[in-house]
Formats: structure tokens, C-alpha cells, sequence
């Protein structure tokens, strides 16, 4: 079993925790004993962290809406698609047509990424997150 | 959080105020609890008699929404027993005659009387926080999901300066930010108008240095916020969206407005984990890596930038986030190439003074690294403010009282606060997925005084539905002393119980938090729950 120290993905608070890994699966999780927030304590959603990860609900493929229900598809049409569209509906509707909604549950590298394709591909100012709920 | 959490620790008086602190922030409750057990003075304020006001010397059961009169009570106490910090305001602040002024012009009775606790208890709490060396306050977004969160939080800060409890370890004004990385989407300038580090989008200056490094020209126009995205209805301006790893269908105010705005749309794409109720109305989904699926930074409510690392591959053909955005760039013409999220972060830090010495490598070694930061060399800061305020000197604002923008009524008797519960985390789409955490808690239930539900015949387990103005949804009821009478409370985490249906999309001005702590509703009995 391999430990693979991380920070915890809930709550503002942070905790340094390990994610225990075995054959490709996270099995289990424990806290650092040395992280300033967590100090060897973790909370109830903590210690149950690894459950979601292999869940049978997580999406594991693209999907796309065709005759009105959501069908598997390939990356590529899915990201070609998208792109399309959004492209369309700066040439008809402007830039400012379009809303994108980063997430306070990903990375700052990701909403870095997306602020940035927000204002430099799109062209427009149009980008939130829910700090304000 | 103007300190790290550890600091709370080595306050004299903590003052907690709107956060339901054991529940929704466990290892800042940690803390307290310590602190308490250490002999330290804890005042919480709280319509609610939540787990963290047992632990304390004094607590305020305020009546929702009067905070205002009451930090203003409290200041106005303050004032008459001269127990300011004099040199502290004559040096750091200004403005605070204006304060001084409208504190005086108030009736200290009025006040009290407005926020229904005892004269005694409200100086009994003022002289405590008034006394303390090192005094901390805590808040959340009882305070700040308010039509006025804006004067909630402005009196905070003045009865924080007023009494000098700024600037020191142990010693401050705390928001506790309630999603791992809120404070990171922020900061990277995932808002309408700033760019990252707060760097706002309509000064010349900054917009012509983020175009030198992307090489594109920027519109200059603020941007349109999340309500104004998602509750413009069928018809709005926007046309088409981008959602990542979001759930406003089950989270935001008034939510069925909000589907039928996402509806209405030509387009919507969503990237998550799971095909959330948001999902669902999406005309392309994409499947996201979850957080042990990739690298990458997350910054903590101590502004603690950390590492996040990644444990395994993405599972199925999930893809991160960060590939979708790049790969969508690429096919739009404009080309995002990253070796690693450690490349990103080398051009955040370029660009974002807060955040200029931050590096993947550098927080590999210890702790992850608090902004400010820098440069490569800088520490890092653990409290804020320390010689100055990021404005120069602190301003004080006065605040007046401004009533919920709905009242209880004649129709719609009671008022409705919503919060979270310890076992589940925002819209449940991660944590119900666990049996153990669903076995705790399975449901989410209606609190309501025993007197009230006493004269609806309303028993433990009685199936009521709850409605307001916006929706109705059912749900089961569970009479307890924890709410005030005629006050209701529950939590947002369940789908089977949409209570954002009920919830006012009413906002603060200026910072456009909708409030969804006070909604005028009626309770009806329709059944027992097995």
C-alpha cells in the first residue's frame, strides 16, 4: 500500500491528509500528524474521503444531449462541440453572450486556466464562482 | 482569515459570531474547544443554540438579522465605559468620528430591544471582548448572507478596531471560507472584476500587463456575477455557458428559477465528477479527475497555499479540469501550452504580486506558503495587517439596522434559516455517496420550536411541507429548543429536500450574497413519516 500525502478537498479548513492507495484504487485515508491544520485529526468527511473517488456514480465518459437524453460520446466531439458553440454564440449573440462558472472545489492552476480562457479566448468579463453563496 | 487557525489557540476572548462552527469548520471548532479548555473566554452569537454555544461563557441568542444593532450595542458600550483603544485608533485609523457620531445619535435601549437580548448580557459580552489583550473574531456566512452582509461585516471590523484587536498573533477578524479552495478561486481572479490577486480589470494599467503576457487584447467591461448569470430566467442576455464543477441547480436561491434560466439556454457544457442536477440539463457533460486525480494548488482559509497531489490516474476516461479548459483553448484558436500545473503556477506568481513567490517546489518542502508572499525569498504571513492595513489606514463605516428584505407575515408566519450539517458537504454530490456518512445522516429535518410545532399537532417525524413565496418542499420535523419560536431551521446538503426552492434571492448590494439565512414560510402537517 502506497501513503500519498494531499490536502483535503472539503471544507476551507485544509487538513494535510494521506490518501492510501492499493492497485490503482484509494482505499483509505489518515491524517498528517504534522500538518498546522490537521495535526493528526480529521473530521468524519475526512476519514470517509476515499469513498466517492471509485463510486459506480462517477462519470467516467463524455456525454452529449442528441434527441433530447444524454448519450455517450468521444472526447473529441465532445470538446470539438463545445467549441463550436461557443464559438457560434460569439459570432451571433457577442461575447458577452456567454457565462462561465469556475468552481471554489478545483485547483487555482484550474480557475486560473479558466479566468484566463474567459477573458483571452472568449473576450468577455462574464466569470464567477460561488464565494458570493 | 486575518490569522491561521493555530493562532486561535492563543487568544484571551474569542467571539464567534454566524458559523456553526463545530459542524461546518471542524478544525477551527478544534481550536475553541482548546482555547476554552485552556481557561479562555469564548462569546457566541447565534439565533441558534448550535453545539459550539455550549462551550461558551456567554452566549447571545440573537434574533436573525439583527446583528448590526447589536455590534452597534456593543461599540455604543464601549464608547460610555471608555474602554477604546485610543492610541491604536489614533494611529491605524481613520474616520472614527463618524462612528463615534452615529454610535451616539443611536438609542443604546433601541438597539438592545431590536435584537432581543438581555441589556445585561450584551455589556456582560462588550466588556469581555473590550478587555482582552489578544481578542479574535470569528465569522460566517451567518453573517454574511445577508441583504446586509456588507454593514454586518463593516461592523465587525469597527468593533475589532475600536478596541485595537487587530494586527498581533492571536488577535483579529476571521471569515471562515466554507469550500477548500474558495479562497483560491478568488484569488486567481475567477470573479467579473478583478483579475488574479485582486487586480481589477478596469485599471488601464493592469489590463495592458495581462495582455503583454497573453498576447491578447482584453475587454475592459466588468463582467456579470453568478446571480445575474443564473437568475436572468428564459429569456437573458446569456446564451450560453460553461459550468465546472458546480451544482447552482441545487445550491443557489430561488432554484427553480435558476433551471429554468439553464433551460433556456442555446448551450450549456458542465464539467464534474458526477452528473449532478446541473449536469443533467447539460447539452455536453464532461467527465472531470477528481481532486486524488491530479496536481495541483488549493489555498485554505489562512490563505495556506498547499499542494495538492495527485494519488492515481484519472479513472474511466476522465479527463482534469485544466486539460478540458487547455483543449478547448486549442480548438478555439489560441494555444495554452502547460508542461505541468507547476508551469502555471510560474505565471500566476509573474503575474500576481500576492501570490509572487509562490512555486511548486517551494511548497514541497514544508507547509504550503500564506499569502501574501512575495517573492521567492518571502516567508510568507501568517497574520495580515500587521504594521498597516492593505489601504493605509482602517476606515471606519457606520451601519444602521436594515430588516430582512422578508418578514414573516400573516401568510407566511415563520422565518427560515438554512445551514449545513457535519456528515455531508454542500449539495451531498461526494459525500452520499458514502454509506457511512449516509447512515449518519440520511435526511436532512425541519427544527422547530416544540411550542410551535405544539399548536400545528406537529410531532418527532411528521411529514410537513414548508412554503414560501418562491416554492413549497416537504420534509420531516423535529421539535427542539435548538431554534428560537416562530424560527425554522435545516440544511441545503439533501436533494430530496430542495430547500433553495424556498430561499430568497434578495442580495446585498455590494457583495450580491443573496440571503439565504432569512425567508418568510408557513409549515402544514401532511403526514407521518414512518
Amino acid at each position: 500500500m502506497k501513503h500519498y500525502l494531499t490536502t483535503c478537498c472539503f471544507c476551507g479548513c485544509g487538513c494535510g491528509l494521506y490518501l492510501h492507495v492499493t492497485n490503482g484504487r484509494v482505499v483509505g485515508s489518515s491524517p498528517s500528524r504534522n500538518h498546522p491544520v490537521s495535526r493528526n485529526n480529521l473530521c468524519v468527511k475526512g476519514w470517509h474521503i476515499h469513498e466517492f473517488i471509485h463510486d459506480s456514480g462517477r462519470l467516467t465518459r463524455p456525454l452529449v444531449r442528441k434527441n433530447g437524453t444524454l448519450v455517450h460520446t468521444d472526447w473529441d466531439e465532445a470538446l470539438e462541440l463545445t467549441a463550436e458553440r461557443l464559438s457560434g454564440t460569439i459570432s451571433t449573440h457577442g461575447s458577452d453572450a456567454i457565462g462561465v462558472v469556475s468552481s471554489a472545489k478545483c485547483t487555482n492552476e484550474e480557475n486560473y486556466l479558466l479566468q484566463k480562457f474567459t477573458r483571452a479566448v472568449l473576450s468577455t468579463n462574464n466569470v464567477d464562482h460561488c464565494a458570493r453563496l | 482569515m486575518t490569522n491561521s487557525i493555530e493562532e486561535l489557540r492563543g487568544a484571551e476572548v474569542i467571539m464567534v459570531i454566524g458559523s456553526n462552527t463545530t459542524e461546518a469548520h471542524p478544525q477551527v471548532a478544534r481550536r475553541l474547544v482548546a482555547a476554552v479548555d485552556n481557561g479562555k473566554n469564548l462569546i457566541v452569537i447565534d439565533p441558534r443554540r448550535t453545539a459550539i454555544s455550549e462551550f461558551a461563557d456567554i452566549h447571545l441568542q440573537i434574533r436573525p438579522g439583527t446583528d448590526i444593532p447589536l455590534l452597534n450595542a456593543m461599540m455604543r458600550i464601549i464608547l460610555d465605559e471608555n474602554l477604546i483603544d485610543d492610541v491604536f485608533i489614533e494611529m491605524r485609523t481613520e474616520n472614527f468620528s463618524s462612528l463615534r457620531d452615529s454610535l451616539y445619535t443611536m438609542d443604546l435601549n433601541e438597539l438592545i430591544a431590536i435584537t432581543g437580548v438581555t441589556a445585561e448580557a450584551i455589556g456582560q459580552a462588550a466588556r469581555m471582548y473590550a478587555r482582552a489583550q489578544k481578542g479574535v473574531i470569528c465569522y460566517c456566512l451567518g453573517i454574511t448572507q445577508h441583504i446586509c452582509g456588507t454593514g454586518n461585516v463593516e461592523s465587525i471590523a469597527n468593533l475589532a478596531m475600536i478596541t485595537g484587536n487587530v494586527e498581533q498573533s492571536f488577535t483579529g477578524v476571521n471569515p471562515l471560507r466554507g469550500q477548500n479552495n474558495v479562497q483560491g478561486a478568488c484569488d486567481m481572479g475567477a470573479l467579473p472584476g478583478v483579475f488574479p490577486g485582486y487586480q481589477p480589470v478596469q485599471d488601464l494599467e493592469t489590463r495592458k500587463k495581462f495582455e503583454r503576457a497573453w498576447k491578447k487584447s482584453l475587454p475592459e467591461n466588468l463582467g456579470m456575477t453568478l446571480m445575474q448569470m443564473t437568475h436572468s430566467g428564459r429569456d437573458g442576455q446569456i446564451r450560453a455557458m460553461f459550468i465546472m464543477g458546480e451544482n447552482p441547480v441545487l445550491s443557489d436561491p430561488h432554484a427553480s428559477l435558476v433551471k429554468e434560466t439553464l433551460e433556456g439556454l442555446d448551450f450549456l457544457a458542465v464539467s464534474d465528477i458526477f452528473l449532478t442536477e446541473t449536469a443533467e440539463l447539460a447539452d455536453v457533460v464532461f467527465p472531470a479527475a477528481s481532486f486524488a486525480e491530479k496536481d495541483g494548488t488549493v489555498t485554505n482559509s489562512e490563505r495556506r497555499v498547499q499542494l495538492m497531489r495527485r494519488a492515481i490516474l484519472p479513472i474511466g476516461k476522465c479527463r482534469t479540469d485544466s486539460d478540458i479548459i487547455m483543449e478547448l483553448s486549442k480548438r478555439m484558436g489560441y494555444r495554452m501550452d502547460y508542461e505541468d500545473m507547476a508551469e502555471v503556477m510560474e505565471e500566476i506568481a509573474l503575474l500576481t504580486p500576492i501570490y509572487g513567490g509562490i512555486y511548486h517546489d517551494r511548497l514541497e518542502k514544508d507547509w504550503g506558503l500564506q499569502w501574501p508572499c512575495t517573492d521567492r525569498n518571502h516567508p510568507g504571513t501568517p497574520y495580515l495587517h500587521k504594521y498597516s492595513f492593505t489601504r493605509g489606514k482602517g476606515r471606519f463605516v457606520p451601519a444602521e439596522h436594515h430588516p430582512p428584505d422578508e418578514s414573516p407575515d400573516s401568510e407566511y408566519p415563520f422565518l427560515l434559516m438554512t445551514g449545513r450539517v457535519y456528515h455531508h458537504y454542500h449539495t451531498g454530490t461526494m459525500t452520499r455517496t458514502s454509506e457511512m456518512l449516509e447512515r449518519e445522516a440520511p435526511r436532512a429535518v425541519l427544527e422547530i420550536h416544540p411550542d410551535d410545532a405544539g399548536s400545528l399537532n406537529i410531532r418527532k417525524g411528521d411529514m410537513v411541507k414548508i412554503s414560501s413565496k418562491r416554492g413549497s418542499i416537504e420534509i420531516e420535523a423535529e421539535p427542539t429548543t435548538r431554534v428560537m419560536k416562530k424560527s425554522l431551521y435545516t440544511s441545503f446538503n439533501f436533494r430530496e429536500t430542495p430547500v433553495n426552492i424556498l430561499t430568497n434571492p434578495a442580495m446585498d448590494p455590494v457583495a450580491e450574497c443573496p440571503e439565504y439565512k432569512i425567508c418568510a414560510v408557513k409549515v402544514e402537517k401532511v403526514g407521518h413519516n414512518e
